[in-house]
Formats: C-alpha cells, sequence, structure tokens
C-alpha cells in the first residue's frame, strides 16, 4: 500500500529533528495507559454579570476512564451530555475544576501546551469550520511544523506533501484553498494537520458528523488504517451508535456530565446494562425500510444540566424508575472482574 | 447608510466559503479581479473616481493653473466660464480675495483624502484592537470594553468634537487627532461581533491546541478573516471623516484660513450665497462627489466580501 510506505519514510529518517520530536517506539511500550481521566469535572458560571454572580453549571463531573494505549474508546450519549466539553479539557482548551489528565503518566494540569500537543490532537467535527478559509492547504497542514519550529521550510514542504499522501490527497491539493475541496477532502486536510506531529493519542470529536454518508465511510476507514499504521490511540466521540460499533474497543456512555455505563463493545451493544444506554441502542435507526423511527420511549427532552434532577439524573426519564432512584445517585459499580462499569440501582 | 450598512458587513463576513467542491477555472487570478470588480457598475464608479481624486491630490501642483494662496484683489468674485461674464483664466472663478477656485479645490482634495485616509487608520487600529480583544475574550473584558464603546456611542461626535477643538485651538494635526480618536466605535462594534463567531470556530481551536501565541490567533487567524468587514468600514469611516472636517471648518473648529479646505471654503462664501452661489457649490458639490464615491466604493467592496464572491 501506498500510505504505508511513505509512512515508513516519514519515520525513519534519524538525522531530522523531525524524527527525534515525534513519538519513538520505545515510549510506546510505556506500562502507563495513554490517557487516564482521574475525577475530571467541569463547571461554568452561568448568567453572571461584571458584578454579580451566577448559577452554576456542571457539565462534566467526576469523570474517570482509562485509555489503554492504541485502543479506541468510543464515547457516546446526546448532544448537551459534556462530551465536547470533556474533549476540550483534554487538548487544554479549558482546565478542569476538578480532577485530572494523565497523558502517558504525566499529568496534564500545568503542562506545557505545546509538549502536549505533540501527544494529543484533535479532529472536529465540522470540516468547513477547522480549516481557515484564507489559508492554502499547505499552511493549513505545514502549521504544527512552523509553530514547533520543527525543520527547515524545505523539510517542512516535504513533510507535508508525504502527509497528503497518507491521507489520501493529490500534492495539488497544497495549494488550494479549503473552500475549493470537498467536505470529505477537507476532512483530509483536518487529519493531516492531526498527524503530521505524529501524535499517540488523537481526540476525534463526531469527525463524520457533518459528511454524506457515503463520504463517512471513507473517513472511517482511513481513520482505522492510520490507527494501525502509526499505532494511535482514539477516544473517538460520537452520538452515532453505528460509527460507533464499526470502530471502538470499548465504548463509554455519558449522560448528563457523568458516565454511566462503560464497557467493551460486545459488552455494550450485546448485553447493555444501563436504561440509558439500551434505550440509546433502541434509538438507532435501522437501514430496513417502512419500519419508522423507533419509539425509544424516552419521553422528554433532557432535563436542565444547569438544574439536574435528584438522585440518578435519568429517573425522570427511565422506564424502569423506582422511589430509590429519585433519593439516592447510584455510583459506578465494576461487575465482570472490572471490565466494565455501570451506574444504576437496577443493573 | 450607517446601521444597515454595518449590520450587513456583519452578517456577509460570517460564513467561509461555502460552495462544495467545485472546480476551479483556470483563470488568472488578476484578470478574475478586475472582471468582478468592473461587473459591479457602483464600484467601478467609486472606484474611478476616488482613483482620479488621489491623483489629482499627488499632482495637484501640476495641475493647477495658479497658486491656491495667490491674492488677487483687482480679480475678486470672478464668476465661472459658463457664466456670462466667466473667463478662461479663472475656470471655476474666484473667491472674495481673487484666489482662484480651481486651485484651490484642486489642493483642497489632499487635505480632505489625508483627513480621510489617517482618520480611518488611527481609528481602525484603535477600534479593531477594542473590538478584537473584546470578541474573542468575552466574559469581563467584553463588559469592560462594551462600557466604553457604549461611552463613546452616548457622545455626540460633532459637539464633542467642537468643544475639545475650542480647547485646543482648531489644526489640521488636532482635526485629525480629535476623530481619529472618536469614529473608532463603528470598527469596535463590527470587529467584535465578527470576532465572537470566529472565537469558536474549529480552526482556533485547532490553533489554540497546537499551542499558537494569542498574538499569532489575532493576527494571522482571526484578523484575516475580519479584513474584509474592516475596509468596508473603513471606506464609510474615511467618508464620515470628510464630512465631518468640512462640518468643524464651516464651524470655524477645523482646518484654519489660509489652508484650501473645501469646508472652510463653503463657510468663506456663504454670505455671497444669494447672489454668486456658485461660490458655495462648487467646493459643496467636490465634497457630495467624493463622499459618494467613497460610499460606493465601501458597498462595492461589502457586496465583493459576501460569500457568494469569493473562492
Amino acid at each position: 500500500m501506498k500510505a504505508q510506505s511513505t509512512a515508513e519514510m516519514v519515520g525513519s529518517r534519524p538525522s531530522s529533528r523531525i524524527s527525534n520530536a515525534s513519538s519513538t517506539p520505545e515510549t510506546s511500550q510505556s506500562p502507563n495507559p495513554a490517557l487516564e481521566l482521574c475525577g475530571l469535572s467541569k463547571s461554568f458560571t452561568l448568567g453572571g454579570g461584571l458584578f454579580k454572580r451566577g448559577r452554576t453549571l456542571g457539565a462534566v463531573n467526576d469523570v474517570s476512564l482509562r485509555i489503554p494505549r492504541g485502543q479506541v474508546m468510543g464515547l457516546v450519549g446526546e448532544s448537551g451530555c459534556g462530551k465536547s466539553t470533556l474533549a476540550k479539557m483534554l487538548l487544554g482548551l479549558t482546565s478542569p475544576t476538578e480532577g485530572d489528565v494523565l497523558v502517558d503518566g504525566e499529568p496534564l494540569r500545568g503542562a506545557d501546551q505545546k509538549a502536549l500537543a505533540r501527544h494529543i490532537q484533535p479532529i472536529f467535527q465540522d470540516p468547513y469550520s477547522s480549516l481557515n478559509p484564507r489559508k492554502r492547504i499547505a499552511q493549513i497542514v505545514g502549521l504544527p511544523l512552523r509553530v514547533h519550529g520543527i525543520g527547515t521550510a524545505r523539510e517542512q514542504a516535504t513533510r507535508v506533501a508525504e502527509t497528503l499522501d497518507v491521507v489520501g490527497l493529490p500534492r495539488r491539493a497544497a495549494e488550494q484553498f479549503p473552500g475549493q475541496l470537498s467536505g470529505g477532502q477537507r476532512q483530509r486536510v483536518a487529519i493531516a494537520r492531526a498527524l503530521i506531529m505524529r501524535p499517540d493519542i488523537v481526540i476525534c470529536d463526531e469527525p463524520t458528523s457533518a459528511l454524506d454518508v457515503s463520504v463517512q465511510a471513507q473517513i472511517l476507514n482511513l481513520l482505522l488504517d492510520l490507527k494501525t499504521e502509526f499505532g494511535l490511540t482514539y477516544l473517538f466521540i460520537s452520538h452515532d451508535l453505528a460509527v460507533v460499533e464499526h470502530l471502538v474497543d470499548r465504548v463509554a456512555v455519558m449522560y448528563l456530565g457523568r458516565i454511566v455505563e462503560e464497557g467493551s463493545r460486545e459488552q455494550i451493544f450485546s448485553a447493555p446494562r444501563h436504561p440509558y444506554t439500551q434505550a440509546l441502542l433502541d434509538s438507532a435507526l435501522t437501514p430496513e425500510p417502512g419500519l419508522g423511527v423507533p419509539d425509544i420511549g424516552l419521553g422528554d427532552a433532557m432535563p436542565d444540566p444547569s438544574n439536574p434532577p435528584s438522585g440518578c439524573a435519568f429517573h425522570p426519564r427511565c422506564p424502569k424508575a423506582q422511589a430509590i432512584c429519585q433519593q439516592t445517585r447510584p455510583r459506578l459499580e465494576e461487575f465482570r472482574g472490572g471490565n466494565a462499569r455501570v451506574a444504576c440501582h437496577l443493573a | 447608510m450607517t446601521t444597515s450598512n454595518v449590520s450587513a458587513t456583519v452578517s456577509s463576513a460570517r460564513r467561509p466559503g461555502a460552495s462544495l467542491g467545485e472546480v476551479p477555472l483556470p483563470v488568472p487570478a488578476w484578470s478574475r479581479v478586475t472582471r468582478r470588480i468592473f461587473g459591479h457598475r457602483g464600484l467601478a464608479i467609486g472606484l474611478i473616481v476616488v482613483g482620479l481624486a488621489v491623483l489629482i491630490a499627488i499632482f495637484a501642483p501640476l495641475l493647477a493653473p495658479h497658486d491656491p494662496y495667490h491674492q488677487d484683489i483687482a480679480n475678486r468674485m470672478v464668476p465661472p466660464v459658463w457664466h456670462d461674464k466667466g473667463s478662461w483664466v479663472h475656470v471655476l472663478g474666484t473667491d472674495k480675495l481673487g484666489r482662484d477656485t480651481l486651485s484651490r479645490l484642486l489642493f483642497g482634495t489632499r487635505i480632505s483624502l489625508t483627513i480621510g485616509l489617517v482618520v480611518a487608520l488611527i481609528s481602525g487600529i484603535i477600534g479593531t484592537t477594542l473590538g478584537v480583544l473584546a470578541g474573542y475574550f468575552g466574559g469581563r473584558v467584553d463588559a469592560v470594553i462594551s462600557y466604553i464603546i457604549t461611552t463613546r456611542l452616548a457622545m455626540p461626535v460633532v459637539l464633542v468634537a467642537l468643544a475639545l477643538a475650542s480647547l485646543t485651538g482648531g489644526s489640521l494635526i488636532t482635526v485629525i487627532l480629535l476623530l481619529g480618536l472618536l469614529l473608532w466605535d463603528r470598527f469596535a462594534v463590527v470587529s467584535r461581533s465578527v470576532t465572537q463567531q470566529m472565537r469558536d470556530a474549529e480552526y482556533v481551536y485547532a490553533a489554540r491546541t497546537l499551542g499558537c501565541s494569542l498574538p499569532y490567533i489575532l493576527l494571522r487567524e482571526v484578523l484575516p478573516n475580519i479584513a474584509g468587514s474592516l475596509i468596508v468600514v473603513m471606506t464609510l469611516e474615511m467618508a464620515h471623516a470628510i464630512l465631518l472636517e468640512a462640518t468643524l471648518s464651516f464651524l470655524g473648529m477645523g482646518v484654519q484660513p489660509p489652508l484650501p479646505s473645501w469646508g472652510l471654503m463653503v463657510a468663506e462664501g456663504k454670505a455671497y450665497m444669494f447672489f454668486q452661489p456658485w461660490v458655495i457649490a462648487i467646493p459643496g458639490i467636490a465634497l457630495f462627489l467624493l463622499v459618494l464615491a467613497i460610499n460606493l466604493l465601501g458597498d462595492g467592496l461589502r457586496d465583493l466580501n459576501a460569500p457568494g464572491g469569493r473562492n
């Protein structure tokens, strides 16, 4: 495969400073998980003015997750459940209110943004907004190298061309503006920008939800190919369970800022224990015509996160809710020998 | 002309090229630009008139038939050439001191254009800095800067400028500084709202994730995307400044005699308004044409900057 050979060429240049900056095989043997979230919380203040205090909104509450090296962790949940806030914290765009993130065993709190950028890179949802419309593709993809001062101008240009090859873009795309590319091509540019620094971890924030269905599959396959090629670890955020099932090793389900269930792909998709996970799975559209939109029995929309329900946050929508659900919040308990976790009194 | 233009600018600036993967025609960039400019009639007219004004300002000493300061008491109030008593010596006649109106008009272009450009630059720098900071940081920074903008908007420009000019005494430099320090509000309002939309653009997030410095993000990622709207505001503020200079000079608080400012020429002719109307009509028409042309230019640039206009 063409992409494979170029990738080897990029990786095996001992003299250039570029290869020193990227991850070397030794570090990937480290026993630490690639990414570990310890009791991560983020709250915002709403409605505050210059002199008055506002209400507090807990967007992410006490999230703990371990993502082993080389694995794909899916993070699913409705919009507004805190997925994107979580992603922003992992990228260092906002600092957590409580808790910390360990990137390869190193705490993210107080870490240098540039050092972090060499480990974690994002792929954003909207390829129309993630590329600066006033810059050429070569400038966009080469920006990480320029900011980090890696290589000479000529080395940077070669590296950009190689990376465009790897993501399957024609070389002439380098001189074009984002407006001249299609959605799928733009997302390939975004992937190239994320990969040019050779990060260990890529945070994919709904990378296919803005694309046509026909293009989605291409981008997902590209992401899978790149994962095996570069030994990447993905945190794959999505609301689309069909996409998640295709790609991930493990799944974490988020509801109102908390993880309600986490487990392997097989466990989540074949034997979900949390009623919310079950409802999410029931809500997935089938390709079968004539079935219509499934009735998932969730009733109302998601409650206001600045005023969450008492006890289990899911109880107002839960078909199985009982008295205890309104009073005490269920803890995230391990089962299957610690291989899976669920937060439900009834599970 | 004011509010509707600004709001249209804001809404037109928010969509970065919306066209899907269309194949660009292999037309040279320059010819594409010229074709677009001359396809827009208002823009073409504005560009030609403003271009002429710039040429006149630069070559005024070569074009002017007389010294604009030379007084010829024997030839006072000579009417223009189309009048019965007009002559080709003074094509547009002379004023009450016998100075050649055409020469003064040509040299006056320099003053108007200088004021327009320098004021737009000063106020553009002040307003854009405030607006971009407010829009990018939001929160308290935004609250403080919005307060400053509101304070400025609450001041009547002409009255404040008059009061300050009467304290400092009028001169070309004073007028430029006064107007430059007063006319930044529209720059601030426009750049603030456009930057607010850009703050959460994912390419700004991408740059922040990479560890790009704040000046890099503001100057290289944000500014190029708001430049289109700012150029439009700049043309509008140029026209605004030129009119205000004429107003101040007319009221005696702006540029001082004997400088050939158009506003001053109108002021000097107002006593003769009923029997020799050309004395004030000629500089008035010049003012009108220049301001109109600059506004046409601004509107045309705004249309060019609109979503469909760029690839």
